[in-house]
């Protein structure tokens, strides 16, 4: 049996000593001495959550088939063992063969989300890694950064060798086999970079110099190195049919947040909401075949004995199949003790006939996201889902026994006004008194509607990437405005209302459209004790306001500031498919409050058709 | 059908908790294809038991739990099914059909053994002397320890609990009680040892494996302790 990172007394003296020792079922095991490449993925949060993946999960098998690449696991120390490793310099460590990943020829860190970047680092720093790629020596690992918040890595462009902007599965191997290559003919780390910088949805940052202009925009952003690209084009998959899937899901001894087989049945979606940055980057909507899923959701059961299996993707309910694999799993597993999780449908007469199949109608609830308040609004959006929709799907579930609703909200959209703000308060109202129409002695107790508003914030490559962000101070005046707007409903009982922290929002808004610079900031909080920011019991609001000043930053600049059209964006040097002048097109149709139509009704021409995939295709075999 | 199973807990797998466990063994089952009978009621689960939690840091050669299964082709079948889809360090050593009215193993748990290393670098300098002074410490007419509680603190007599407790090749073996009426952790004979000698070991300084889990077969006056997998097997 392999040695262990760490020692018997620190494991039996820090939270879940489980989460750093590996030995997992279906865990890879490899002779570490025979692979050529030694690829640490690194999820930069906690092992549960990390664990909870299915990108890390599709790359973990993607690599592991390759017989020359030992692909292992990496997760950020929780801040107990934090502690410890730095009082006793341990080198943090990959946990399959338990060794410093310093070792490692790449480090692969995936960007989840943004509050997640102060833990970067973390990953950098424990595992004894210069933190700047300029300061990296050929010994070094090439640190490569990759998923959504890749579609802006700006940012974070100080401390990544490189970025892979698109989806995994596509040109991974040909940066493998370059890295072999060079490696033979003893080549250096700078040779590498210039081979990849050539291959196809590669980013190497520090081979380009970006101007700025004197009011803090940017005038150009252009290489200096002739192997480098001036545009860099995202990688997707093309025909999901052909991408190979999960077979042995790594399964963890202790209970990580999505604890369940997960089916990927579709990428990218066709709804076109537009603040919505996956459901832009991701086009086109491309679907698996029916056939491919059943024989996945047989052998990932069998080789994880999970006993929940669910679905994934943007919008289920488009999926073509949807009838088709929700019949199919109940039949098949549901009288085998394997329960079938259903992610959020369209409320219809389908998707309540299955939940109640599979589901305790007593102790589960409806979840309806219509994002805003007004019709007016949702036509802003463009979320297609109107009042009578809702009322409709309400009204239907209360009459199968259902009593218990979420509603979910975004305050500080776009043109928001006070009416579309008291438009959750009541729109929330409606839906109690649809259920208080039933009568009485039909009812199953009392209703409980349950809203929820988040904060909304710009991301790049949506409509919206020109939006002014709200203040904390604004976005806290109209959670109190719908507070208020609450406590005068008739059916308030029945109603709750919840709004999200501000202060997160806003450095969010801050690192979503952020550019270079902000690698300074990130660094700064990071060095003052930043970590885990994601986690509100650790997130330290003080440290990243007095690190703006000690960076001479203002967050001001980057989210309220109005945008103007002709703006260079430091993202526009990436091809995601959508391109500007269809987002300039949205961001007008959203100003003049005009519906656009989903894919499958009509091509709006967003350019992603250039894939030559997905549902662009569907009608035309 | 019930069937008593015996299992191994050695290496990284010690790290994981009692609740953990059984969902790995949950999982496994299904990995196994084992024919397992599930509860009644909306959210069905295992019937599926454990003999004796174990604490996280401690490895076992003896871990017991009981299944039910609707079918299954024989105990040796079952077992290399459980041991082909096996974490490393767990491992299925013994299984048992069980009499249909055969009891099961928590309720029948009344020993333990256990063996006591330790730690590397983590030795008492007079190892001989340590060892002396547990086998006085053992013959004494009461094993007094004072326990602390909620409640405050009160003393506690170990005498009756401890049935054995010798030392061989610089390890220490002991049988003690077990069990819901009164269990006794081994990690309280060393502290009442350390409280009684007025020193403390280092912290971590014991490596413990719980060795056999047993049952009483005699009565409470005359016991009789068998290992469990050795209780209510049936004769085919």
């Amino acid at each position: 049996m392999k040695k262990l990172a760490l020692s018997d007394e620190i494991l039996l003296s820090i939270e879940k000593p489980a989460r750093y020792i590996g030995n997992e079922v279906n865990m890879v095991r490899k002779d570490t001495a025979s692979v050529d490449i030694r690829f640490g993925m690194c999820f930069p949060d906690v092992y549960e959550i990390g664990m909870s993946h299915l990108g890390m999960q599709i790359l973990y098998d993607m690599f592991n088939r390759r017989e020359d690449i030992y692909c292992e696991r990496i997760f950020s120390p929780w801040t107990d063992l934090d502690k410890i490793m730095r009082e006793k310099k341990i080198p943090l460590f990959a946990l399959e063969s338990q060794d410093p990943i310093k070792e490692f020829d790449f480090i692969g860190i995936t960007l989840q989300y943004e509050m997640c970047y102060t833990n970067i680092l973390q990953i950098l720093d424990l595992g004894q890694i210069p933190l700047h790629a300029s300061e990296r020596q050929e010994s070094d690992p090439i640190i490569i950064g990759g998923g959504p918040c890749a579609y802006n890595p700006e940012p974070l462009a100080e401390f990544f060798d490189m970025f892979y902007i698109g989806e995994g599965e596509t040109v991974y191997f040909e940066l493998m086999d370059r890295y072999k290559e060079n490696k033979k003919k003893g080549g250096s780390r700078r040779e590498f970079l210039e081979m990849a910088a050539e291959i196809e949805g590669i980013y190497v940052p520090s081979f380009y110099d970006v101007f700025y202009q004197e009011d803090g925009t940017i005038k150009s952003m252009t290489p200096n190195n002739p192997h480098a690209k001036t545009t860099v084009t995202k990688q997707l998959v093309v025909h999901m049919d052909d991408a190979t899937y999960i077979e042995k899901p790594v399964v963890p001894f202790i209970k990580a947040t999505q604890d369940r087989v997960v089916l990927e049945i579709q990428r990218g979606c066709i709804r076109g909401c537009r603040f919505c940055q996956a459901g832009n980057v991701y086009r086109p909507m491309r679907e698996h075949s029916l056939e491919y899923l059943k024989d996945y959701a047989y052998k990932l059961l069998k080789n994880t004995g999970h006993e929940e299996i669910s679905l994934s993707s943007l919008s289920s309910s488009d999926y073509s199949e949807l009838e088709g694999i929700v019949n199919f799993l109940i039949d098949e597993f549901k009288g085998k003790g394997v329960n079938v999780s259903l992610p959020s449908l369209r409320i219809d007469a389908f998707s309540l006939d299955v939940m109640s199949k599979v589901q305790d109608i007593r102790k589960s609830s409806l979840t309806f996201a219509p994002e805003a308040g007004s019709q007016r609004l949702r036509d802003v959006i463009n979320k297609g889902l109107t009042e009578e929709i809702i009322l409709k799907g309400a009204s239907e579930a209360f009459q199968g026994g259902w009593n218990r609703v979420k509603l979910y909200f975004m305050l500080g959209l776009p043109t928001e006004t006070v009416e579309d703000m008291e438009g959750i308060a009541e729109l929330s109202e409606k839906v109690a008194e649809v259920y208080y129409e039933i009568p009485k002695d039909q009812r199953n107790g009392k209703v409980q509607v349950i809203a929820s508003s988040s904060f909304f914030v710009p991301k790049p490559f949506t409509p919206f990437q020109w939006a002014r962000m709200s203040t904390k101070d604004e976005f806290l005046q109209k959670a109190y405005l719908v507070k208020d707007k609450f406590r005068t409903m008739l059916n308030q009982k029945s109603l709750k209302y919840n709004y999200h922290e501000a202060d997160l929002t806003v450095l969010e808004g801050v690192l979503a459209r952020g550019d270079r610079k902000i690698s300074a900031l990130i660094e700064e909080v990071y060095k003052n004790g930043a970590l885990y920011d994601s986690w509100s019991e650790h997130f330290k609001n003080d440290v990243w306001m007095k690190a703006f000043e000690t960076c001479g930053l203002d967050p001001d600049f980057y989210t309220i500031r109005e945008r103007s059209l002709d703006e260079i964006f430091p993202w526009d040097f990436i091809n995601a498919g959508v391109s500007k002048e269809f987002l300039k097109r949205e961001w007008q149709n959203a100003i003049g409050e005009k519906v656009t139509p989903n894919c499958r009704m009509q091509c709006i021409g967003c350019g992603a058709m250039s894939f030559k995939g997905g549902v662009c295709y569907e009608n035309q075999n | 059908m019930k069937i008593r199973i015996k299992f191994t807990k050695q290496g990284p797998v010690k790290f994981i908790g009692h609740l953990d466990v059984m969902r790995y063994f949950q999982k496994a089952m299904r990995r196994a294809d084992v024919d397992i009978k599930y509860s009644e009621g909306f959210s069905p689960h295992q019937v599926m038991s454990f003999a004796a939690p174990l604490g996280v840091g401690l490895t076992s050669n003896g871990e017991y739990m009981d299944i039910e299964v609707h079918s299954m082709t024989d105990c040796d079948t079952l077992m290399k099914q459980l041991n082909d889809v096996m974490a490393e360090g767990i491992c299925v050593t013994e299984c048992h059909l069980l009499n249909d009215n055969a009891k099961n193993a928590m309720s029948l748990v009344a020993a333990a053994d256990y063996t006591v290393t330790f730690r590397e670098g983590k030795e008492p300098e007079d190892i001989k002397g340590f060892f002396e002074g547990l086998l006085k410490f053992k013959d004494q007419d009461h094993i007094l320890i004072v326990k602390k509680s909620k409640k405050g603190e009160r003393e506690v007599d170990l005498k009756n609990y401890i049935y054995q407790l010798s030392v061989s090749d610089n390890k220490i073996f002991m049988k003690i009680s077990a069990g819901s009426a009164d269990n006794l952790k081994p990690e309280l004979v060393m502290e009442a040892y350390d409280q009684w000698r007025g020193e403390a070991s280092p912290e971590f300084a014991y490596c413990i494996q719980r060795e056999e889990v047993y049952g009483n077969t005699g009565d409470e006056a005359n016991p009789v302790l068998v290992p469990l997998g050795l209780i209510g097997e049936s004769v085919e």
